[in-house]
């Protein structure tokens, strides 16, 4: 699918100067919050230093190949060395870095003081999703990548967001000083979002510490900046700003839904209402590295279908689900998904492309494996 | 430098190479372990930009296309491993056992039997490496970087022999490091004090210093990746009490230093070039040297400017970031050096010429950008974006590959006996500049709007910049290819080659005739 079908190198090169067109981007942005203006500021400057280093450089340069040819006549001076130069071109080059150096460090300074903050919000990297928490609000879910794999494949039109959207964005409100806690439970992933200057990596075993405050509502959009694996391309980031009372509002719904799903757990659920639900589930959360129909991508990620997990003892298939499977990329699910998901999920994938095992995990059933595991 | 040559005494006595494919597997002579370096780096340089343009053809329009992202990361991966240690380093040693020997009037490397083994363990290892692509599962995914836990716990199996290809690699690279050493050490003619060695020479001499610091370093890393994924053993692993960031700080300990190994024998090749065609000494050869020495000191103490979002304590992150700052100052007094050989010299613009002035400004601008990147907040947006991505091919690419050029189209006529065609090596440099511009200075602009490195796929407001760069790649790709009919036209023929073909040359090589005899200086030249 060609999105330029009739493309000429000059035009190309025009359009670099024209404004016009958003896709020819050239420069960061300043972004939206106070320190992404400083670190826009640090960018510009040292830009313009490098922009005049350069044309006196270049400049001399230019100007010997111009005028100090051999067929313009020109006869080779003899000199070869001067102590004076040598000194002042040293000391020049590192006084202007000592210039660059201080408005640098008063800005990092500032980036570092992740003290006082009034919302923590805990950021879980993961093959290939990211996870928020809301400390202390029993708030949290994943975040996934919302563009269809249709569109990836070039079966579909690519909208405007594509592969910057999320079917659940981090939502902040403005003018608090949101603390970021930043970690990872399997590779190492880098939480993005350039217009807030933020940058950290999300690293296994470790908690790393960044801030924002942002004052105008809005999306911003980041993605993964870490090589994390396979889909390292598709785990956008999605932050929603909203105005302090709809972020109010925001999370009083998602305590609700919380305390629903609880309920959920505890409900009576049929076979094919699991199977429904594990379809869902499957599709967003198995589906990057088992594939749409349970065929996997082997040897790396094993087929589902007619496999001896899917169709051999049922406690088996769910303690791989709930735990992972060391050394490999199946992640332990246990604490992702909630109860009703795992119960769903591991139901759908034995009643699924033919492995028709016609049997069932009850929420209850996982529930009762969580509080036995936390004993 | 002001070395008079006496050239009486010249054993032209001696006996000729070996015959058949024999000479070439057993030779211990310098000028024939330096052909293989050559040829060999050339076809790893193929190798690896086939890697890239698979990867520019993906990342032609939005999309996935081509290849699948799993396939995508192993392309990303082996092509910076092999144009790192394949392409790169292997040239510069092919160069150095070439040219060190005739620059300081040895007769050959100091250590000739392992110098053989140095080469030899290269096609060995590549051929471990190379293989993994057709193994089950792909072969290496994790980036030339191989960040642990994706290159421990999360890779594919062929991992195990990529750490032992890294080995192997390792192993040659300290044998050929040890060996420049001991030549550059032992061998100089009488007269060749330190201070009158040709730059190349001494730029060398510091990057085999450089190899044997850090390389073993690189040995650990690998080593401690083995053990973690078959001895059960936790260095990298957080769940067993180790740390992943303790992986990064190893790795870029070597990495760091490394980056320089691929860039001080440029600066030392390009030290002559520029004197000799602008018929003017160069200037401030002292302060070259001691600014080399101070980059390869600097290089030590600033790896963690890698890291400046992996979550480093403030006062390391300020100390990293003012130390990296630092290492603008001795590469600035080399680039204005540069500029000042040129300034009021008789300037001609041979393709040697052509591609070391380039290689001073495109260099240069790598350097700005680095300057950049070295600004640790700054460096929260460019770090792991395309930003990154332009600056470090602005400086390998204009910088390493260019000087490698520029090296080869200067010492063509001595190695072959015949003028290269000026007007073929003329247009591969104006294919090459045009093609390596259109290729990775958009991607600066990419990087900046907030394209992450290592992604198969992006967002529709990167496309125009992706398409025009991946345009450039395939016309820089094809160029090389018209390089390697221009060599292979030079060595089957061409205009005889004076023994100094270069009027304003200085320096022992242009006093033995070209093609060089297969033995040079059995007697040592005097140096006065």
């Amino acid at each position: 699918m060609m999105r330029h079908p009739h493309v000429w190198m000059g035009l190309l090169l025009w359009s670099i100067f024209s404004q016009a067109n958003a896709a020819w981007t050239v420069n960061m942005a300043p972004g939206a919050t106070e320190i992404s203006h400083a670190v826009f500021d640090l960018h510009m400057t040292i830009f313009w230093i490098c922009v005049v280093i350069g044309v006196i450089v270049f400049g001399a340069m230019f100007w010997s190949m111009m005028v100090h040819r051999r067929s313009t006549g020109q006869v080779a001076a003899k000199f070869h060395e001067s102590t004076t130069v040598e000194i002042l071109w040293t000391v020049v080059p590192f006084l202007i870095l000592v210039a660059m150096a201080v408005p640098a460090t008063a800005t990092l300074i500032k980036m570092y003081d992740t003290s006082e903050p009034d919302i923590d919000i805990q950021i879980t990297g993961y093959q290939w999703k990211w996870h928020y928490k809301y400390l202390g609000q029993d708030v949290e879910f994943f975040s996934n990548l919302a563009t269809p794999a249709e569109q990836i494949h070039n079966k579909e039109a690519k909208g405007e967001h594509y592969l910057l959207e999320v079917d659940k964005p981090l939502v902040l409100p403005t003018g608090a000083k949101v603390r970021f806690l930043v970690t990872s439970a399997d590779v190492i992933h880098s939480w993005w979002v350039p217009a807030f200057a933020v940058k950290r990596d999300a690293i296994p075993g470790f908690v790393n510490e960044a801030w924002t405050r942002v004052d105008k509502p809005g999306l911003y959009r980041g993605q993964c900046a870490e090589l994390c694996g396979k889909d390292h391309g598709f785990m956008p980031i999605v932050v929603e700003v909203k105005e302090k009372a709809d972020y109010e509002k925001w999370l009083a719904e998602r305590k609700a839904e919380a305390a629903q799903l609880k309920e959920l757990t505890s409900k009576e659920w049929t076979l094919d209402e699991l199977k429904e639900r594990g379809d869902k589930v499957y599709h967003t959360t198995c589906v990057a590295c088992h594939q749409a129909e349970g065929q996997g991508l082997p040897p790396m990620f094993p087929a589902l279908k007619g496999s001896k997990i899917a169709t051999g003892p049922i406690k088996d298939h769910l303690s791989i689900v709930f735990h992972g499977k060391p050394g490999t990329a199946m992640a332990a699910f246990g604490k992702q998904l909630s109860e009703v998901d795992i119960a769903a999920v591991v139901t759908y994938e034995r009643n699924a492309w033919g492995n028709n095992k016609g049997d069932m995990v009850t929420p209850k059933e996982v529930l009762e494996l969580k509080q036995a595991e936390s004993k | 430098m002001s070395a008079v040559i006496d050239d009486h005494g010249h054993a032209d006595h001696a006996h000729g190479p070996a015959k058949g494919l024999m000479r070439w597997v057993l030779t211990t002579n310098h000028k024939d372990i330096g052909t293989l370096y050559l040829w060999f780096a050339f076809s790893m340089f193929l190798l690896g930009g086939t890697f890239a343009m698979v990867i520019r053809a993906e990342l032609f329009q939005p999309g996935l296309q081509i290849v699948e992202p799993a396939f995508f990361n192993q392309m990303t991966t082996m092509h910076g491993l092999v144009m790192v240690f394949g392409a790169v380093m292997p040239a510069f040693v092919g160069l150095a056992n070439w040219m060190i020997p005739l620059m300081i009037g040895a007769p050959d490397m100091a250590l000739p039997r392992m110098n053989n083994f140095s080469f030899w363990l290269l096609p060995a290892a590549f051929l471990i490496l190379v293989s993994t692509l057709f193994t089950p599962g792909g072969g290496p995914n994790f980036g030339w970087t191989f960040y642990a836990p994706l290159s421990t716990t999360y890779a594919p199996e062929s991992v195990t022999f990529f750490i032992f290809a890294i080995h192997l690699m390792g192993i040659s690279s300290i044998m050929g490091a040890i060996n420049v050493v001991a030549t550059i050490l032992n061998l100089r003619a009488p007269g060749m004090t330190l201070m009158k060695m040709p730059l190349f020479v001494w730029t060398w001499l510091i990057t085999a210093f450089l190899l044997i610091a850090v390389m073993p370093v690189l040995a650990g890393c690998v080593t401690m990746m083995l053990m973690d994924i078959h001895f059960g053993t936790s260095f990298f692993s957080a769940a067993g009490g180790g740390d992943p960031v303790l992986f990064q700080h190893v790795f870029w300990f070597f990495g760091h230093p490394e980056v320089y190994i691929m860039i001080l024998p440029a600066f030392g090749a390009v030290s002559s070039i520029i004197p000799t065609f602008s018929r003017k000494p160069l200037f401030g050869y002292t302060s070259m040297v001691y600014a080399t020495a101070s980059i390869a000191f600097l290089s030590f103490i600033v790896w963690a400017h890698h890291m400046f979002v992996v979550g480093i304590p403030l006062v390391g992150e300020l100390f990293f970031m003012y130390a990296t700052l630092l290492i603008a100052v001795p590469t600035g007094v080399k680039v204005f050096n540069w500029a000042s050989t040129m300034w009021q010299g008789s300037l001609t613009f041979e393709t040697p010429m052509l591609f070391a002035v380039a290689f001073v400004i495109l260099f240069s601008i790598g350097g700005f950008s680095g300057l950049m990147l070295a600004i640790a907040p700054a460096d929260f947006q460019y770090q792991d974006t395309y930003f990154v991505v332009a600056h470090f091919h602005y400086v390998l690419v204009p910088g390493a590959i260019f000087g490698i050029f520029a090296s080869t189209y200067y010492w063509l006529p001595k190695w072959t006996g015949h003028m290269y065609d000026e007007t073929l090596g003329k247009l591969h440099f104006w294919l090459s500049f045009v093609g390596m511009n259109l290729t990775f200075f958009p991607m600066h602009f990419v990087g900046l709007a907030g394209m992450p490195r290592r992604i198969p796929d992006y967002n529709l407001q990167f496309a125009d910049f992706n398409m025009v760069s991946s345009i450039g790649a395939f016309m820089f790709g094809a160029t090389q290819i018209f390089f390697l009919f221009i060599v292979i036209k030079t060595i089957r023929g061409g205009a005889p080659a004076p023994a100094k073909p270069w009027d304003g040359a200085e320096g022992l090589e242009w006093s033995v005739p070209s093609p060089a005899p297969y033995h040079t200086f059995t007697t040592p030249p005097e140096v006065k």
